[in-house]
C-alpha cells in the first residue's frame, strides 16, 4: 500500500474514473455504504411524507383529501419502502458496507465487485417498484404483505411491484453473502471470533438470515407472478391451491427479516453504550451468542402471524409457544446494556440519547409484542391498529431510530465533519415526543377495535385519530430539523478528530474520513474491542 | 491476513475413478427409484423416495461438490442450511398434517 494515496480520504482518491463515474463505478466498500446511504434518505423521506398524508386523510371521518382507492396505494407504497427499501437493507447496506471491513481490519470486503452488484440490483428493485406506479393498471394496492388470493386477483400492478421485491431480495443475498465470507476470510491479525467487535456480530447473524431466508421470499413472489399470468394453481383456492401455503411461505422469510432489521440495530447500540459509558461492555460472550440464538429461534415463529388465518390448532399453539423463547436472548441483551451503563462515567451525547429512546420504545414495542405473540390475546387484536402500533414501536422505533443513532454517531468518521449536537439533541427529543403522540394512540384505538388499513372510521375513534395525527406533524418536523442539522454539518460542521467519542473499536484508530484502503499497515489487535487499558 | 482454521486447504487428488464411481452409484440408485414407483408400498412410497434422494444427494454434495474434504466449518455450514430447511418443512406440514381437524368441526 502506498503512503502517497493514504494520505488521501476516500473522497479525495482520483481512481481510473472521476466525477460521478468514480461514484457509479467504484468498487470500494465505504463510497458504495454513501450511495446506499443517499437513495435510502431519499426513499425514507418519501415513504415518510406518503405517511404523513395518510395521517392527514385520517384526520376527520369520510373523504379529506383522496379517495379510497389512492388511500389504498397509499398504505402498500409507505409499507413497500420503508420495508423493502429502507428497513430491510438499511443497516447493513449502509453502515455495514463503510464499517464492517474497518471494524475488522480489512482494506474492502471480500468480493467488492459483488458489492457494487448488490447496489445496482437494489437501485434496479426500486425503479422497478416506481415504475410499478406508473404503468399497467395503476398503483399497487394489495399491502407490502401481497396476500393471495386478493394479489392474485387485483387488477392493479401487483406483478411488477412483486418482481420488484423479488430483485431487491437479490441485493440482500448477495450483500450477505459477500459479509459472510468478509468475516470468516478477511479478519485482520489477532482479531479472533470474540474480539470481533458486537456490531460485527450482528451482521454476521443478519447475513445469515439473508441467504437462508430471502430465497424463499424470492420464489414465492414469482410463484405469485406465474398464478397471476398461467394460473398454476399454487396459491389459488379456486384452482386446488392453498392461501394459507402462502402466508407460510411469505412469513418463512418475513418474520426472520424482522431480525435483519433489529440484529445490526442491536449491534449498534452494543457499540454505542461502551462509548458513552467510558468502560467496557458487560457480558460480550451473551451478548455475541445471543444474536445467534435470536437468529436462530427467528426461524421458528413465524406462524405467530397466521393465528387467524385459519392453520391448525396444533401449529397455533406450537408456533405461540416458540414465540415466547424470542424474549429470552433479547432480554439478555437489554440486561447486559443495562449493567454496562451501571456505574459507567456515562456522558450524555447524542448518538447515547438515540439509544435510550430506543430501549424506551423498543421495550414498549417489545412487550407489546407478548401480547400478539399469545394465542388469545392476540385473536383480540389481530388485525386492529394495535399491530401498526407493534410494528411501528418495534420497526421504526428500533431499527428507525438507532438508523439516525448510528448516522450521527458514525458520521464525524464517515464525513470528517461534526454536527451541531444542541440541535441534534434537540430534534431526539423532538423526535420521542412526536414518536409517541403518533403511535401510543393506536395502541387504545386498536384495543378498542379500529381496523387496520381502513379509509375510513366511526366518530368514536375520531379523537384518538386526531390525536395521532398531530404526532405525525411533530415527528416529521422532528426528522426535518434532524437531516437538514446534519446537511448542515456537511457544509459548514467543525473538522471531526479521528476520535471524537472516545470509541475504541478499530474505525476509531484511522482519520475521518478514512483513507482509500482504511489501514497504512495491517492492525494487529491484542485486546478487547472495549477495553479501555 | 491470519491463517485462520477456515482457510481453504488443498484438496486431495482423488483421480477419477472415483468419480466414475459415484457416478455409476448415482445412475443405480436412479434406476432403484423408477423401479420402486412400480410397486405399491403405501405409506412407506414418499419415505422410500426421499431416503434414496438424500443418500444421493449425499453423494453429490460429498464427492461431486468436494465437501468431504473441506474444513470443519463448511460441515457446519451445510448442517445449518439442512436444519433449517427441515425446521421450515417441518413447521409447515405440522399445519397441513394437522388442519383437517379444524375443517372437519
Amino acid at each position: 500500500m502506498e503512503a502517497t494515496i493514504n494520505n488521501e480520504n476516500f473522497y479525495q482518491y482520483k481512481g481510473k474514473h472521476k466525477g460521478i463515474l468514480g461514484w457509479l463505478l467504484t468498487t470500494d466498500h465505504k463510497r458504495i455504504g454513501i450511495m446506499y446511504l443517499a437513495a435510502m434518505i431519499t426513499f425514507f423521506v418519501v415513504a415518510m411524507f406518503i405517511g404523513f398524508f395518510m395521517r392527514l386523510e385520517l384526520l376527520t371521518p369520510g373523504q379529506t383529501l383522496m379517495k379510497p382507492e389512492v388511500y389504498n396505494a397509499l398504505f402498500t407504497l409507505h409499507g413497500v419502502i420503508m420495508i423493502f427499501l429502507f428497513i430491510v437493507p438499511g443497516l447493513p447496506a449502509v453502515f455495514g458496507n463503510f464499517f464492517l471491513p474497518i471494524m475488522i481490519g480489512a482494506k474492502d470486503v471480500s468480493f467488492p465487485r459483488l458489492n457494487l452488484l448488490s447496489w445496482y440490483l437494489y437501485m434496479a428493485g426500486a425503479i422497478l417498484a416506481v415504475v410499478s406506479l406508473f404503468t399497467g393498471g395503476g398503483l399497487p394496492d394489495t399491502g407490502w404483505t401481497f396476500y393471495v388470493p386478493y394479489s392474485i386477483r387485483s387488477t392493479s400492478n401487483v406483478s411488477t411491484a412483486l418482481f420488484a421485491a423479488f430483485i431487491l431480495g437479490f441485493s440482500s443475498i448477495v450483500t450477505g453473502l459477500n459479509f459472510i465470507v468478509t468475516i470468516h476470510r478477511l479478519r485482520c491479525k489477532g482479531m479472533t471470533w470474540f474480539k470481533m467487535p458486537l456490531f460485527v456480530w450482528g451482521l454476521y447473524s443478519t447475513a445469515w438470515i439473508q441467504i437462508l431466508a430471502t430465497p424463499v421470499v424470492g420464489i414465492t413472489l414469482l410463484l405469485v407472478i406465474f398464478e397471476r399470468f398461467f394460473g398454476i394453481g399454487v396459491f389459488d383456492p379456486a384452482l386446488g391451491g392453498d392461501p394459507i401455503l402462502f402466508q407460510h411461505l411469505f412469513w418463512i422469510y418475513s418474520h426472520p427479516a424482522v431480525y435483519i432489521m433489529i440484529l445490526p440495530a442491536m449491534g449498534l447500540v452494543s457499540e454505542i453504550i461502551p462509548t458513552f459509558a467510558k468502560k467496557t461492555i458487560f457480558g460480550y460472550g451473551p451478548i455475541a451468542m445471543s444474536s445467534l440464538a435470536i437468529a436462530f429461534v427467528g426461524y421458528l415463529v413465524w406462524g405467530h402471524h397466521m393465528f387467524t388465518s385459519g392453520i391448525s390448532d396444533t401449529s397455533r399453539a406450537i408456533f405461540s409457544l416458540l414465540t415466547f423463547i424470542v424474549a429470552i436472548p433479547s432480554g439478555i441483551k437489554i440486561f447486559n446494556w443495562i449493567a454496562t451503563l451501571y456505574k459507567g462515567s456515562i456522558e450524555v451525547r447524542t448518538p447515547l440519547i438515540f439509544v435510550m429512546v430506543f430501549i424506551f420504545v423498543f421495550s414498549i414495542g417489545g412487550l407489546t409484542g407478548l401480547v400478539l405473540g399469545s394465542l388469545n390475546t392476540d385473536i383480540h387484536v389481530t388485525d386492529t391498529y394495535y399491530v401498526v402500533a407493534h410494528f411501528h414501536y418495534v420497526m421504526f422505533g428500533g431499527m428507525g431510530t438507532l438508523f439516525f443513532g448510528g448516522l450521527h454517531y458514525w458520521f464525524p468518521k464517515m464525513f470528517g465533519k461534526m454536527f451541531n449536537e444542541k440541535v441534534a439533541n434537540f430534534s431526539v427529543v423532538l423526535f420521542m415526543i412526536g414518536f409517541n403522540i403518533l403511535y401510543f394512540p393506536m395502541f387504545i384505538m386498536g384495543y378498542l377495535g379500529m381496523p387496520r388499513r381502513y379509509y375510513d372510521f366511526l366518530p368514536e375513534f375520531q379523537i384518538y385519530h386526531q390525536i395521532s395525527t398531530i404526532g405525525s406533524w411533530v415527528l416529521v418536523t422532528a426528522i426535518l430539523i434532524m437531516i437538514i442539522n446534519l446537511i448542515v454539518a456537511l457544509k459548514n460542521g467543525k473538522k471531526a478528530g479521528s476520535d471524537p467519542w472516545g470509541g475504541t473499536t478499530l474505525e476509531w484508530t484511522i482519520p475521518s474520513p478514512p483513507p482509500l484502503e482504511n489501514f497504512d499497515i495491517e492492525p494487529e489487535v491484542t485486546k478487547g474491542p472495549y477495553d479501555r487499558v | 491476513m491470519e491463517q485462520h482454521d477456515t482457510q481453504h486447504k488443498e484438496h486431495k487428488n482423488t483421480g477419477y475413478g472415483i468419480y466414475i464411481l459415484v457416478w455409476l452409484g448415482l445412475v443405480s440408485l436412479t434406476l432403484i427409484t423408477v423401479s420402486l414407483a412400480g410397486f405399491n408400498l403405501a405409506g412407506l412410497t414418499v419415505v422410500t423416495a426421499l431416503l434414496i434422494a438424500s443418500v444421493k444427494s449425499t453423494m453429490v454434495i460429498n464427492y461431486f461438490m468436494h465437501i468431504k474434504y473441506e474444513s470443519v466449518l463448511f460441515k457446519v455450514f451445510i448442517a445449518i442450511c439442512i436444519i433449517i430447511f427441515l425446521v421450515m418443512i417441518i413447521l409447515t406440514f405440522f399445519d397441513l398434517t394437522y388442519r383437517p381437524e379444524i375443517l372437519t368441526k
